[in-house]
């Protein structure tokens, strides 16, 4: 079988075992759109861990934790790896934060978020098996079938 | 120290149950003593954005027995909010001239957004279809007082548990006192899974039930609420289920002596008025404790009271 060959990262931030359907959406989360660094971004690849991967390479850029922790939400598998001079310096594993800010809409159309200028903020009750999400507002518990970016 | 000095009230959960207790124990004496000078100086706005009798003249009279002055509306159509006003402007205009904001309004979570754009405390009198605290520690009081205790009860809730805030809210405070619950509706008005889950996850027992007649003899509360013609698409069922949801003075026969009704009301056919004339019928002492009670959540919010 060949391997697909992408190309090797000198330094940055590999993101690996994104499911394939979710690697636009955790590049918009990543707000990668509007970044100037080089970016290569692989879909339907072939993986012992999952169906189908996406993988996401982007060169000379760091996240924060918080940051990274928002694609938990899409891509619960999604590992991540920092590189220095085409050396791994560090492996992490994404978490769901408790808490999200800013990310995603109440699917309430009765919430305050939908009528007033408000960030939306959601406590996370329940990261696994089930994610379970209450919103900080309207107390509506939501699940990964009702998000909605902003 | 009072804890609950200076701190907003917008869901039930705001509170611990020690400070529940606390604004029970409060309003218990404001029973014996309603009318005090405790509120003389204060300013307190009533903004109500969409209209409420009970509740309103609740406040508004635990506030005037307590030498307090109120300022406000009853409607939105008598605000700026008819004139395109932000919510987050009016609040933060009105905590201006007042003390502390009294706050009924139609959407969801309306009211925790208030309490954190607001310098003044901000009490929630129902925010939508989510939460209405102060109803909430009014049921509490009431349980106490006929029942003498909270823990380890058997209520049962009647009508629309879907849509009922009150339920819901009660529900999750007497969760903390292991009390069991018998839940009673049709089927498309059933207590929602999130509320189930809940009692599941405090390891506390429920069931499911059609009609009044399953748990009537068994229960301490039962706490009834109205069946809104409205949610039924089709009007020949609303016919069909009404009278299942009922209560007449013969379902009460073999009712546990010291049983009582609640309700939060305004009732409309789901309790025969034939039921008000037996000592188990408690809902209109049940809206004179919101008066003894609203009156501890003010006091102690603006800690003129220990």
């Amino acid at each position: 079988m060949k391997e697909l060959i992408v190309n090797a990262l000198d330094n940055g931030t590999v993101i690996d075992h994104i499911p394939s359907a979710s690697v636009m959406q955790v590049a918009r989360i990543l707000k990668l759109d509007e970044s100037k660094s080089t970016i290569i971004m692989g879909m339907n690849m072939e993986s012992s861990k999952m169906v189908s991967k996406g993988i996401i390479k982007v060169r000379e850029t760091y996240f924060k934790p918080n940051e990274i922790n928002k694609i938990s939400l899409v891509a619960p598998q999604a590992t991540l790896t920092i590189i220095e001079n085409y050396d791994v310096k560090e492996k992490r594993i994404v978490e769901v934060p408790d808490e999200i800010v800013g990310l995603i809409q109440c699917p309430n159309s009765k919430c305050i978020t939908n009528h007033e200028t408000v960030t939306t903020r959601f406590h996370v009750v329940n990261k696994s098996p089930e994610l379970k999400m209450e919103c900080h507002y309207c107390e509506k518990v939501i699940g990964k079938e009702d998000l909605k970016f902003i | 120290m009072n804890s609950l000095k200076n701190r907003s009230l917008v869901s039930i959960n705001d509170f611990s149950k020690e400070e529940q207790l606390l604004i029970l124990d409060q309003a218990a004496e404001f029973e014996k003593n309603p009318r005090q000078p405790l509120l003389n100086g204060y300013v307190i706005a009533s903004l109500f954005f969409e209209p409420s009798t009970r509740t309103r003249l609740s406040f508004e009279s635990a506030i005037s027995m307590l030498g307090g002055r109120i300022i406000g509306f009853s409607e939105a159509g008598t605000s700026s909010v008819s004139k395109g006003e932000s919510l987050r402007d009016t609040i933060r205009t009105v905590n201006n001239y007042c003390d502390l904001i009294i706050m009924r309004h139609p959407i969801d979570g309306s009211a925790r957004f208030a309490s954190e754009v607001s310098r003044v405390p901000v009490v929630n009198a129902g925010d939508g279809a989510n939460q209405h605290p102060t109803q909430t520690l009014l049921d509490m009081y009431t349980i106490r007082q006929t029942q003498k205790r909270l823990e380890n009860l058997k209520i049962g809730f009647v009508g629309d548990l879907k849509y009922g805030r009150t339920v819901h809210s009660l529900l999750m405070a007497m969760a903390n006192f292991n009390c069991e619950f018998a839940f009673v509706s049709p089927r498309f008005l059933a207590i929602p899974q999130q509320n189930k889950d809940k009692v599941n996850d405090l390891g506390l027992n429920y069931s499911e039930h059609n009609n009044i007649g399953e748990v009537i003899n068994d229960v301490d509360i039962l706490y009834m609420t109205r069946i809104q013609r409205e949610r039924f698409s089709d009007p020949a069922e609303y016919e069909k289920v009404k009278n299942f949801y009922e209560l007449k003075l013969s379902d009460l026969e073999n009712a546990k002596p010291g049983m009582k009704v609640l309700h939060p009301l305004p009732r409309v056919n789901e309790i025969n008025i034939e039921v008000d004339q037996t000592e188990k019928a408690y809902y209109f002492e049940q809206a004179l404790n919101g008066v003894y009670v609203r009156q501890a959540i003010i006091s102690m919010i603006l800690g003129v009271v220990s």
